[in-house]
């Protein structure tokens, strides 16, 4: 049973082969090459000659803490995906590298995802997860102004969305490859990794609160240099690009060509007793992809929009006091 | 028990062990794309694409059914396709309700389906093979040589090299958390938030572990001699035999796809 916890993957997010078209594969390796590029860029700078032991080692501890699990219900497991904490605690340039390292050697040892689609899957775990949790946590850490519940807030919030939309992502490639109609495998993959993402957000700030009482010197806000409002931004941009490719996947030739029928046939007269087209499709896809597109937007904004307005009003309150950053 | 059981490579002297791993490297690549490429509903070419399969399999020593198994791991997946079975235009087959809505199962949407699943299936075997023939360190190398950036693949050899001794710890910490947990049979203790609490001091602990790990690991390093550039041995050349076996193959892919292509 250990074992096969252990061959499991932490969420149903790793695409084998066979599920991409060849288009949306190729293009995921591009994204993918640039967004490990400027890692590999970047952390080389901050790390120098340490960047190799170092992210080699990370990338193993990501890799063997996808393993520890705690009991859901039943039968049910709780993991980890680890961007978000990877960013968190190393950066997010370290971070892509070594998810991206982990997403690579799960693949090439373990099967754990296709060949020709590890760009999809190093894009959606390895780049597109760490870059949303890292920017997440900058935001809320700039909210909170280096007050401790920053850190906690930031984690947890940084490691659901981090899931989140990396699974919004994984739909978003499913969709555009036709290996699932739009109206279901967003609502679905997204669904699913919403409450999945509770589980990341616990167990990160789990790790995180251990790692401050311990280490102080690895969590620090004071260690975040300024700037957290741009990587917030960057943050929000990513997980809105990727919410917004979904309704254009509804623009999928399968639904065009649906309506197209639809339209054509639906005035001649057909021997064959053609079934009026599932209402569900076409109109579903409008309503139900666009109404969980509008949603995830709206809520995002919403959340971020309280917390802001929270921190307005409590700057106001201490406007006197002699705290300052 | 150790995690290393979980590495993919079996030794054998078979045929395909002895192929330099560059090129099987390229030529599952390729077997991957032809897969990718080849058209929905092409069966004769599915065929032959898993008789080529097999055969490669059957020379790589491993055991069909391994491979067979191991290959399967990644059908589960196939839920997410599954749906492309109502939604796929065409004449309907079935139809069903469900939920006020009415589905209509088509012959075109299970040709799809059927598609997907083949191709994942077929070029998962390609992987197993690959993965059960190449020990890690030398595939790394074979994509060294395929130029990929020095810096990533000296990472992942460290990955490699790490892997089982940070996932023995975490199979310590794990066994040490069910040591000093009391707990009646079938029901676990606490609340959720607890257990999740529980878990992810786990992985802080073990993150921590890790890091000074590293930290050890880059002094020893350094100690001897380590100056930030990552040296590795050429690779030697390519023999007469891993021409005399990418040939036919990669001329049997192509043949398949041209197959494929004229008559469907």
């Amino acid at each position: 049973m250990l074992a096969s916890g252990i061959l499991t993957s932490p969420a149903p997010m790793h695409i084998p082969d066979g599920f991409l078209s060849l288009a949306v594969s190729l293009l995921c390796w591009v994204l993918a090459a640039v967004g490990v590029g400027l890692a590999l860029w970047r952390s080389g700078k901050a790390l120098g000659e340490r960047q190799v032991p170092l992210m080699g080692v990370l990338a193993a501890f990501i890799f063997a803490a996808q393993m520890l699990n705690f009991t859901v219900a039943g039968g049910t497991s709780g993991h980890l995906l680890g961007g978000a904490l990877a960013a968190i605690l190393v950066g997010p340039w370290a971070g892509i590298l070594t998810v991206t390292t982990v997403v690579a050697i799960q693949a090439l040892l373990f099967q754990d995802g296709g060949l020709l689609v590890m760009g999809a899957n190093i894009l959606n775990m390895g780049v597109i997860a760490t870059l949303v949790g890292y920017g997440v946590y900058r935001g809320v850490m700039a909210l909170a102004r280096g007050q401790r519940w920053g850190m906690f807030a930031g984690g947890f919030v940084a490691a659901w969305a981090s899931v989140v939309m990396a699974s919004v992502a994984t739909a978003v490639q499913l969709i555009f490859s036709g290996t699932s109609p739009a109206a279901v495998a967003l609502p679905a993959m997204a669904g699913v990794h919403v409450l999945i993402g509770i589980g990341e957000g616990l167990i990160t700030v789990g790790a995180l609160a251990f790692v401050a009482v311990v280490r102080r010197d690895l969590v620090e806000p004071a260690r975040a240099p300024a700037g957290g409002w741009r990587w917030a931004a960057v943050g929000l941009v990513l997980a809105l690009a990727v919410s917004l490719l979904a309704p254009l996947a509804s623009t999928h030739p399968d639904g065009l060509e649906r309506v197209a029928e639809d339209l054509g046939f639906m005035g001649a007269a057909q021997d064959a007793p053609y079934q009026v087209i599932p209402d569900y499709v076409f109109p579903g896809i409008s309503n139900q992809v666009l109404a969980t597109i509008v949603a995830g937007l709206v809520g995002t904004l919403l959340v971020a929009g309280i917390a802001f307005a929270v921190a307005r009003l409590r700057r106001r309150a201490v406007q006197g006091s002699v705290i300052s950053d | 028990m150790h995690i290393s059981s979980l590495d993919a490579y079996r030794p054998r002297t078979s045929l395909i062990h002895g192929l330099d791993a560059r090129v099987k490297l390229v030529l599952a690549v390729l077997f991957i794309v032809a897969t990718a490429l080849t058209p929905e509903g092409a069966w004769p070419a599915y065929v032959l694409l898993a008789a080529l399969a097999l055969g490669v399999a059957v020379a790589s020593q491993l055991g069909v059914g391994f491979v067979y198994r191991r290959s399967a791991l990644a059908l589960p997946f196939a839920l997410a396709a599954v749906t492309v079975v109502f939604s796929t235009p065409g004449r309907p087959l079935l139809s069903t309700q469900v939920l006020g809505m009415k589905l209509a199962l088509t012959g075109a949407g299970l040709v799809r389906f059927a598609s997907i699943v083949l191709k994942s299936w077929l070029s998962m075997q390609m992987a197993v093979v690959l993965t059960g023939s190449t020990p890690f360190p030398a595939l790394l190398q074979a994509m060294r040589s395929l130029h990929v950036p020095k810096i990533l693949v000296a990472v992942a050899r460290f990955t490699y090299r790490y892997l089982f001794v940070i996932g023995d710890e975490a199979l310590r910490l794990m066994r040490a958390r069910a040591a000093r947990s009391g707990a009646s049979e079938g029901r676990s203790g606490g609340s959720i938030f607890w257990r999740a609490r529980v878990t992810g001091r786990l992985v802080g602990s073990l993150f921590l572990r890790s890091l000074e790990r590293s930290e050890r690991i880059y002094d020893a390093m350094v100690a001897r001699g380590y100056d930030g550039e990552v040296r590795s041995l050429r690779s030697p050349a390519l023999h007469s035999r891993d021409l005399l076996v990418a040939c036919p193959f990669v001329l049997a892919l192509a043949a398949i796809q041209l197959l494929a292509r004229i008559r469907w």
